[in-house]
């Protein structure tokens, strides 16, 4: 039997979370706006790192959201086989999204493919969009609240090289796309490439990989050294805050991979800029919730 | 110290500024994008706003009206100023307007039309909406109403508007042109480096 005040419980934090991540940075990217500002040498790109930081300190201070583009609403969630509202998820979320709208407010950015009208709700078709992994056995639910901007979806690029290229080609498809693209996804930019075997899986890894903290990494030593080649390569590009130039270009390098097909490689970029706008919070069993990504929260 | 300009801005005030140099601005600053440039330049319709000597802003505001009317800047970021890249020329000759402020660089037309008519485009830092909505003063009109609120023409006072980082400058030199020549020319030695070391299929 669905137990109807958990459902609503959660739906509560749920959308008390997505609103709120839409107006204070996560501690990861915080931080790492703090040290980049701190190295930066260019009187330019100094200028804007003040004008980010006063930004921020104004939307909390003024409780609104801190750039107007809230996005497309995505929902990451890793959630246990024996988590008690798994069937309820989908619809709790929905929800969410619908009550963090009117809570935040969020801009409206949901327009229906084809019949090309807003829904005006934040919600359609699809959206919010899920992504779901299982965790057989487990009795709790990790959930990545993610508010896809229109400048930083724009850059996202996925392709199949074939084994020739090998990851020379992977370095090559990364730079055309953080030097063509990227420049005006709001840098400095927190790049997420996905290694793979098709289009598609390598898109969804590229994604996957802007939700994993700021200077975390790969577990595997030769993803992490390219991972770490293909940061200070970027930054000695100099883009800098804006693309005006500067001392960096990126918050950093995730990569994410798979096992491939031995005559593929798939391989895609996904970019979160300057303002990325995600949470993750951890649900057990009874609902009692904990946020990991950002400190000293109350909803 | 800070370089402010005032509208009405003349061309003196500007003759002098060179791209990457650093800019704020007191006095009307209106929103104004797609819609707005198409009805002015591809259905020459006259605009409802003089904008002579002004300053235009390529952003979609949030606005909040309260019981009495009065409206409130919520939140004010700068949008993608290259989708006006087609009209911004004939805007500029069409309108005297002397500082175009977006987001991201403009093309080469906008370049032209800046050093014809002496003109500048500005970048305002992107994401960085509520500090802009801080410097309104006031939202003393709101024209075109009909095309929505991101599309509306809002007529705002502004005290000290930025920072803006001058992108084209009245000699036509393009800011963001030299950035991608700079970072084109750095990219190969950079990913040779890198690929020398990434050969890990044998
Ligand atoms: S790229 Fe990010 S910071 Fe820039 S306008 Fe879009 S959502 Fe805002």
């Amino acid at each position: 039997m669905v137990d109807n005040a958990a459902v609503q419980d959660m739906t509560d934090v749920m959308t008390k979370f997505t609103a709120y991540i839409g107006k204070r940075l996560p501690t990861d990217v915080k931080s790492k706006l703090a040290e980049l500002r701190g190295n930066e040498k260019n009187e330019m790109a100094n200028v804007i790192y003040d004008s980010m930081a006063e930004n921020q300190d104004a939307a909390d201070k003024l409780n609104r959201p801190s750039c107007q583009d809230t996005g497309v609403i995505q929902y990451f969630v890793s959630v246990g086989s024996k988590f008690p509202l798994l069937g309820e998820l989908e619809a709790i979320l929905r929800d969410a999204t619908l009550g963090a709208t009117k809570l935040g407010p969020l801009r409206h950015n949901a327009v229906e493919a084809f019949d090309e009208k807003n829904t005006g709700s934040n919600t359609g078709s699809r959206i919010p969009w899920l992504d779901w992994e299982i965790m057989p056995g487990e009795d709790s639910a990790t959930i990545e609240v993610y508010m896809a901007g229109g400048g930083c979806t724009l850059p996202g690029a996925s392709t199949v090289l074939m084994p020739g290229q090998g990851y020379e080609g992977v370095v090559d498809f990364v730079f055309d796309v953080i030097t063509s693209r990227g420049v005006n996804a709001c840098p400095p930019l927190l790049v997420g490439v996905g290694v793979s075997t098709a289009a598609e899986t390598a898109a969804r890894l590229s994604k996957k990989a802007i939700l994993r903290s700021v200077g975390s990494h790969h577990p595997n030593p030769k993803a992490a050294k390219m991972e770490t080649l293909l940061e200070e390569g970027l930054n000695e590009l100099g883009i800098g805050p804006q693309g005006l130039t500067g001392s960096s270009s990126v918050m950093g390098v995730n990569i994410e991979s798979s096992a491939r097909h031995p005559s593929t490689i798939g391989v895609a970029v996904s970019t979160g800029c300057w303002a990325h706008r995600r949470g993750r919070i951890k649900f057990n069993s009874d609902l009692t919730y904990e946020i990991l990504s950002h400190e000293g929260v109350v909803l | 110290m800070k370089k402010i300009l005032t509208t009405p801005i003349k061309d003196e005030d500007l003759l002098d500024l060179n791209i990457g140099d650093i800019v704020y601005l007191t006095g009307r600053l209106v929103t104004c994008r797609d819609v707005a440039h198409r009805r002015l330049i591809e259905q020459g319709r006259s605009l409802p706003v003089e904008l002579k000597g002004g300053a235009i802003f390529h952003a979609g505001p949030i606005v909040r009206q309260d019981e009495n009317g009065e409206f409130e800047m919520v939140s004010i970021g700068p949008t993608t100023s290259m989708r006006m890249e087609k009209f911004e020329k004939a805007f500029i000759k069409e309108t005297g307007v002397k500082l175009v402020i977006g987001k991201g660089g403009m093309g080469p037309e906008t370049a032209e039309g800046c050093a014809e008519y002496k003109a500048v485009h500005a970048v305002f830092p992107g994401g960085c909406a509520v500090l802009a909505a801080t410097k309104v003063e006031e939202i003393e009109g709101a024209e075109w109403q009909d095309l929505g609120m991101p599309e509306t023409m809002w007529i705002n006072r502004v005290k000290e508007f930025g920072p803006l980082i001058i992108s084209i400058d009245t000699k036509g030199n393009n800011l963001f042109e030299e950035n991608k020549k700079r970072f084109n020319a750095r990219r190969g030695p950079i990913t040779e480096k890198i690929k020398a070391q990434v050969g890990f299929i044998s």
